[in-house]
């Protein structure tokens, strides 16, 4: 039982890692703000999530569990808007110049 | 398995440093604040990993201390930003 946790845990972060590279790379190279914007804030939040995941059998105790998944919850939900608005800003800039 | 979990987490504060890089070459302000915004992700990402793997919970509420001050950051950069472009509109119409 042990063990198998173990192994769902190390592919998670395996998965969660990949994402996060993947949100880097993204965020490094592609070629516009709203492209870069869109692998950073996709890509990120599901790496935290698998991270999260992950990290769900290794707690000991159901309330730490609980609270992992709260602040994924809270960051998916501020990501969201947070990418609305700097993507609007982006907007604002290039109208401007 | 803390071994494991700490070593994910150097790895996702490598990946989010080459993030970083990004504040550098901008091009634009809001790309700049979108590597603010990985660090962000993968700081609350490796404050988790910290917390379960030396079993301090109290690691978790400061992750989440880090998730609302990180909204925050970006609401404050935007809002910012719309109050300076009033100001140069502003100065234009002068």
């Amino acid at each position: 039982m042990k063990t198998a946790a173990d192994v769902f845990t190390i592919v998670a972060m395996l998965a969660g890692i990949f994402f996060f590279v993947a949100g880097t790379v993204g965020l490094l190279r592609f070629p516009d703000t709203y492209t870069r914007l869109h692998a950073l804030t996709k890509a990120d939040n599901l790496g935290l999530g698998m991270v999260v995941l992950g990290l769900l059998p290794q707690t000991g105790h159901i309330v730490v569990a609980l609270k992992l998944i709260v602040v994924w919850l809270l960051v998916m939900l501020t990501s969201s808007d947070v990418s609305q608005l700097v993507a609007r800003a982006a907007r604002r800039q290039e109208e401007g110049t | 398995m803390a071994d494991v979990l700490i070593a994910v987490c150097a790895l996702l504060l490598l990946m989010v440093a080459v993030g970083l890089l990004s504040v550098l070459r901008g091009p634009t302000r809001a790309d700049r604040m979108m590597a603010a915004q990985l660090f962000g992700t993968g700081g609350i990402a490796a404050l988790l990993l910290v917390g379960t793997a030396s079993g301090v919970e109290a690691v978790v509420d400061v992750a989440l201390t880090l998730a609302v001050l990180a909204a925050f950051a970006s609401v404050a950069f935007v809002e910012a930003d719309r109050q300076a472009e009033g100001v140069i509109a502003k100065e234009d119409r002068k």
